[in-house]
Order: structure tokens, then C-alpha cells, then sequence
């Protein structure tokens, strides 16, 4: 099983990841907010995740580590 | 478990002070992470621009200098000729190479200097605050073309790549984009393959990053890269344009 992590508190809730899914398990938590003062985005569903690294790939700000 | 992906270890611990979904972050770590691979980073001196890169010496691990606006080839040739075994780049966006920096660049690229550089095409102006630039497509809205562009009292945007491979000078000329991952992938060959031509000490490479601005465009950052594809890339085509070792020379349209 792949895991995803992210540096909650740097992430700027821009979505680049949540659409570059190909599982659409990523989100933009709208009920969280994070030091920057942004909606972070999470993951909502692991056990789903194949590890393709497409999120952390167009993630601008580097918080994506992808382990598999 | 065996780690994917993780940030690139030629990237600092700085936070990008970069806007919400601006590819300049992606931009920066295929660069870092052309770096690590051919791990160079101890011997790497980058130039930073005038624009929204103008920071970039916080967030690479390798010595960087900062240029006046557009002078960066010209600044990146000085440190090369010093110091030639040093892997030299410039990481520049239109406003600044292809404004102010025009002269600086088909220069440089005239003399084959052996300098890495690669250029941000965002077709605007974004540090500050989203006037037209050289680059901007025939119609574009900015803040100074609330009409749109109007080729007839603002001139055709410039296309760089087609201009710079119809010299003699330069080794590799190829433009590349990040608006989807596959692009973001080819994109990093491109700019491994400009580092790797400066090794070799193969000449003058120049690598075009279409890139986008949602910001300055009024756009949320998942349609800014859908309009790099729809609108920018019909005008802009990605491809290499030259590539002397392997025998690509200018193409004329």
C-alpha cells in the first residue's frame, strides 16, 4: 500500500494536487485551516492510494512525500 | 516502504513565498532535482532575476548572485568565463529576458556561451501586479490592455525558442511546459538535458517553461494550467527547436 503525507501547514490549498488525481481520493479540507491560513488539502481515502506520485508532481510547493 | 518522491535535497527548507498554485514552485524543483541527479549542487552558481524569481537564491541550496533586471546571461557569463568549471544557470521569466534582458540573450546565445538558462513564460508581467508583457497572446487582458492586446499598437508577442534557433550560436534550444504532469515530466528532461549539455561543454542551452500566473490572471490555478493548454500552447508549441549534437538545426515555419 502507497502513503501519502503532506506538510499541512505549508500548503497553500491551490488544488493542483486534487486534480491531478487519478483516484480522486484527495480533497481540500474546507472545514480546516492551517498557519497560512489556508484550507489544506488531505487525503480521504489511503487504502485507495497506487503511489503514481501525479499529486506531489504538480504540487508547487514541494509538501508531498509519497512512500510506496 | 521505500520513499517516491520527497522534495529534492538542492531545494532549501525556505517556504516559496510564491502565490497559491503558481508553477514557479514546480518549475523550481525540476531544476533542484536536475541538480541532485547529476550532482553538481557543490560546484552549481545560479542567477536570479528581476521578477517573482527574484528570491530564488533563498530556495537553492547552491551559490546563487542576483542580477539587474535582464542582465543575467551577461552576469552568467562573467562567472563562467572566471570560473569555468562551474556548472553556471540563470533562471529568468519573460518580463526579464525578454524585455529588458533581449539584448543580453541573443547575445549570449550568439557567442554560444556554455550557460544554462531557463525561461519562464507566463505572459505577463506578475511581481508587478500584471502588466502586459512581450510575451503576452494577441487579445490577452492585463492590467495595462484592459481591451485586450492589440497587435497593431502593441506588436506580435515574441516567440523566443523560434527566434534564438534561427542563430548559429546556441546548442539546444527547446520549449517545454507544466501544465499537466506529463509535460511537468518532459519538462524535467529538458532541463536535465540543458545541465548535462554545460557538463559536456556542448554551448549555449536555453530551456522555455510555459508556465502560468492564476493570480494576475484572474483565474483559480486549475484553469490557469487549462488555459496554458487551450490558449498558450496553440501560440507557443512545445518541441526542441535546435539541438546541434544531434543534428537539429532551425526549422523555418
Amino acid at each position: 500500500m502507497a502513503k501519502v503525507t503532506f506538510k499541512t501547514d505549508l500548503c497553500k490549498g491551490c488544488g493542483l494536487c486534487v486534480e491531478a488525481c487519478p483516484k480522486h481520493i484527495l480533497a481540500i479540507a474546507k472545514d480546516k485551516i492551517n498557519k497560512k491560513g489556508y484550507s489544506p488539502a488531505e487525503m480521504t481515502d489511503q487504502s485507495q492510494c497506487i503511489g503514481c506520485a501525479f499529486c506531489a508532481t504538480m504540487c508547487p510547493d514541494c509538501i508531498i512525500t509519497v512512500e510506496k | 516502504m521505500a520513499i517516491v518522491f520527497e522534495k529534492p535535497k538542492a531545494l532549501t527548507d525556505a517556504v516559496l513565498h510564491y502565490c497559491p498554485g503558481c508553477p514557479h514552485g514546480i518549475i523550481h524543483r525540476l531544476v533542484a532535482e536536475a541538480i541532485d541527479e547529476l550532482g553538481i549542487e557543490g560546484k552549481t552558481i545560479g542567477v536570479a532575476p528581476v521578477g517573482c524569481a527574484v528570491m530564488a537564491y533563498d530556495y537553492f541550496t547552491c551559490d546563487m548572485i542576483e542580477a539587474a533586471h535582464g542582465r543575467a546571461p551577461a552576469t552568467a557569463t562573467g562567472i563562467k568565463r572566471c570560473r569555468p568549471d562551474n556548472i553556471v544557470f540563470t533562471y529568468q521569466g519573460d518580463g526579464d529576458l525578454a524585455s529588458i534582458g533581449m539584448a543580453e540573450t541573443v547575445h549570449a546565445a550568439a557567442r554560444n556561451e556554455n550557460i544554462t538558462i531557463i525561461f519562464v513564460n507566463n505572459a505577463i508581467y506578475g511581481m508587478t501586479g500584471g502588466q502586459m508583457a512581450p510575451t503576452s497572446l494577441p487579445g490577452q487582458v492585463t492590467q495595462t490592455s484592459p481591451y485586450g492586446r492589440d497587435v497593431k499598437l502593441c506588436g506580435w508577442p515574441i516567440k523566443v525558442c523560434e527566434l534564438l534557433a534561427t542563430q548559429d550560436g546556441p546548442e539546444y534550444i527547446a520549449r517545454v511546459a507544466v501544465n499537466n504532469v506529463k509535460n511537468v515530466k518532459a519538462a524535467g528532461k529538458a532541463i536535465k538535458k540543458a545541465f548535462q549539455n554545460q557538463i559536456e561543454g556542448k554551448g549555449f542551452s536555453l530551456v522555455e517553461v510555459v508556465s502560468a500566473c492564476p493570480t494576475n490572471w484572474g483565474m483559480t490555478p486549475q484553469q490557469a494550467l487549462n488555459w496554458v493548454e487551450s490558449d498558450m500552447l496553440p501560440y507557443y508549441p512545445l518541441g526542441v527547436y535546435k539541438d546541434r549534437s544531434a543534428g537539429k538545426e532551425a526549422e523555418t515555419k
